[in-house]
């Protein structure tokens, strides 16, 4: 029970037992036990087969956005009748009547993303740090705060934050986002750097106070490099948040100034459904390479992290 | 060694002390407060009492008991009703939970592999995850469904107007059930092989094996799982907005789409601020009272443990 919660505040990487165990005991097992091959078998080919068949949609779709982007037009849905580069025009002209060209959208995508990592790391890391280390009065309060705030749904704060945002003259502005996202990832990176640094050993940090470093040197110069691994996870966690952060950036900005790729290809969808496949197919690709690149080269992290994500389940 | 203040330990807090204040107690304050407004476009307090409520009961609760016709009124309730329980039962739990037992029992990099991709879905930007099923669903030939259905000779389904409910429980589904897959996987790997194996060598099949050994050992993840879950899914309506925009008409708007689109909807034009926060404020208590459940149920004072040495 316990072990379970706290792999959900951590992301500290224990092999598991499958990765310890020799590939020969499932033979030795099988030997023991006189389970038959056949029959193992045919249950593998069952199980992949449930897998690859309810994961078809997923195939199917992102593959239909790649497809689709480079092609005249479509038969049987995902077969192509020519190839062209045409929709991707929005890399180097205005794409359509009010389209504007994509790189000054993208690189207010890109501040959001950067932005909100920034900003989640700033905030996380000294708390982080404090939390596990310091103590202070109201400490185990705050502790609470921030777990029950983790789950807490934010976007039911919507109209109160655009209230907020308003008053403070940041409508309109990625900065507004930018502070809105890393506010509602603060609960869930401040407990992620605080396991981190919970797993640093205290005698690293009691030699540096016994040479007369002071708490913040301790921290800035002993401590930060301890816990890369921790900073490196919550930023690519919140830069992905803030990089794909959809309905905040909807309600939040209304001119095209700040329009981020959410705004951009969303005015492409619209509010008559598909009126440019190949353009909206196109900007989707755009919208989601970096994603995916980190995606495929950090999986296997962010499916840990993942674990005490905010992102709802809907 | 050198004292340090408990000011200066206050200056490590106050980054995160700020934005949780700015972002989370004063918009819950805000929230409540607004819910007995009018406020619109002009952001006036023009304090009604219960109006919002009363109006809430009204459109809610009295209406569609008298509505002969169904389209009358959004049956917001019966919709959120269907999408929370529907989507949680048949996918963040159940189906979660087959991915987890089917990606662990098969060989190890095939079972990461599948993992990761249906995971991929909670990493692609809303945008795009609904563009690829407004793509998948599309009403005529060209839509990949109905090209799918078009192979065995059935003509195009319009699938949103058709079936409401179930686009968007499975679009939901989709980025639902790999929260479960991951945790329940997880906790599937961190059960000592020695009782798996145990229990094979005293015969039991693969099926006994998950029925008596891997399901009793993970009913603490499904539950917080179930938990967690229905909460964000009682508030999360991005993909619906995105996927059918609540429609055809009010068929598909859940509590929180309805109240999003209250406020902020360009095409309704209303712009009731207070009604929407007097409708967001139901979340907000549901939110608080569910977190607080989760504090004692999941007895999560445990991970507050003080400091082991402190050097002050």
């Amino acid at each position: 029970m316990e072990k379970q919660t706290k792999n959900l505040s951590t992301v500290k990487n224990e092999p598991s037992n499958a990765q310890k165990r020799p590939a020969a005991t499932f033979e030795f097992d099988r030997r023991l036990i006189g389970r038959s091959r056949q029959k193992d078998r045919l249950l593998s080919v069952l199980m992949y087969s449930f897998l690859t068949v309810t994961a078809l949609p997923i195939f199917l779709g992102y593959a239909w956005i790649f497809v689709a982007s480079f092609s005249k037009g479509l038969t049987w849905g995902l077969i192509p009748n020519g190839l062209t580069i045409k929709h991707w025009r929005f890399l180097w002209q205005e794409p359509a009547i009010a389209m504007p060209i994509v790189w000054p959208v993208f690189l207010n995508t890109l501040l959001l993303g950067v932005g909100t990592a920034s900003l989640t790391v700033a905030v996380a890391a000294p708390t982080g740090y404090a939390l596990s280390r310091l103590k202070m009065p109201g400490r185990s309060i705050f502790l609470s705060v921030t777990l029950i705030l983790h789950a807490f749904p934010g976007v039911s704060l919507l109209i109160a934050l655009f209230w907020v945002l308003q008053s403070l003259h940041m409508l309109n502005s990625i900065i507004g986002v930018m502070i809105v996202n890393a506010g509602l990832m603060a609960p869930f990176s401040i407990w992620v750097m605080k396991g981190f640094f919970d797993g640093i050993p205290w005698d690293i940090e009691m030699s540096a106070l016994v040479d007369g470093a002071n708490r913040f040197q301790v921290w800035y110069r002993v401590m930060l490099p301890q816990v890369r691994p921790g900073i490196f996870a919550i930023s690519i966690f919140s830069f992905i948040m803030g990089w794909s952060t959809f309905i905040y950036v909807l309600v939040f900005i209304l001119k095209k100034q700040g329009w981020t790729l959410s705004s951009y290809v969303y005015a492409i969808l619209g509010g008559w459904r598909f009126v440019d496949f190949g353009f909206l197919a196109a900007s989707s690709v755009f919208f989601i390479i970096p994603v995916f690149l980190f995606f495929i080269f950090t999986n296997k992290y962010l499916m840990k992290v993942t674990i005490g994500g905010m992102k709802g389940g809907g | 060694m050198r004292g340090f203040s408990s000011f200066k330990v206050f200056l490590f807090f106050l980054p995160a002390l700020i934005i949780i204040l700015i972002f989370f107690f004063i918009p819950v304050v805000i929230t409540t407060i607004m819910g007995f407004t009018d406020m619109d476009y002009r952001f006036q307090w023009n304090f009604i009492g219960l109006g919002n409520y009363a109006k809430m009961f009204k459109d809610f609760l009295i209406w569609p008991l008298w509505a002969e016709g169904k389209m009358a009124r959004p049956n917001v309730i019966v919709n959120t009703f269907v999408y929370v329980f529907a989507t949680l039962l048949i996918f963040n739990t159940t189906f979660g939970l087959i991915l987890a037992i089917l990606t662990t029992s098969i060989e190890r990099r095939a079972g990461t592999f599948f993992r990761a991709v249906w995971l991929l879905p909670r990493f692609t930007p809303p945008v795009v995850y609904g563009i690829i099923w407004l793509a998948l669903l599309q009403p005529t030939k060209r839509g990949i469904f109905n090209a799918a259905r078009g192979f065995i000779g059935l003509p195009p389904l319009d699938w949103i107007s058709a079936h409401p409910w179930a686009v968007i429980v499975v679009t939901g589904g989709f980025i639902g059930a790999s929260m479960g897959m991951v945790i329940f996987a997880a906790a599937i790997d961190s059960i000592p092989e020695d009782y798996r194996r145990a229990a094979r060598v005293d015969g039991a099949g693969w099926f006994q094996e998950i029925r008596y050994v891997v399901l009793p050992m993970i009913r603490w993840p499904l539950m917080f799982i179930t938990a967690y879950q229905t909460l964000s899914l009682l508030t999360s309506y991005e993909y619906i907005l995105l996927i059918t925009d609540g429609g055809p008409f009010f068929a598909s708007t859940v509590w929180s789409l309805y109240s999003y689109k209250m406020a902020f909807d360009v095409y309704a034009g209303t712009y009731a601020y207070g009604y929407g926060a007097a409708l967001s404020s139901i979340l907000v208590v549901i939110g608080i009272i569910a977190s607080l459940v989760y504090w004692r149920l999941f007895k999560l004072k445990q991970l507050i443990v003080e400091p082991k040495i402190e050097v002050d």
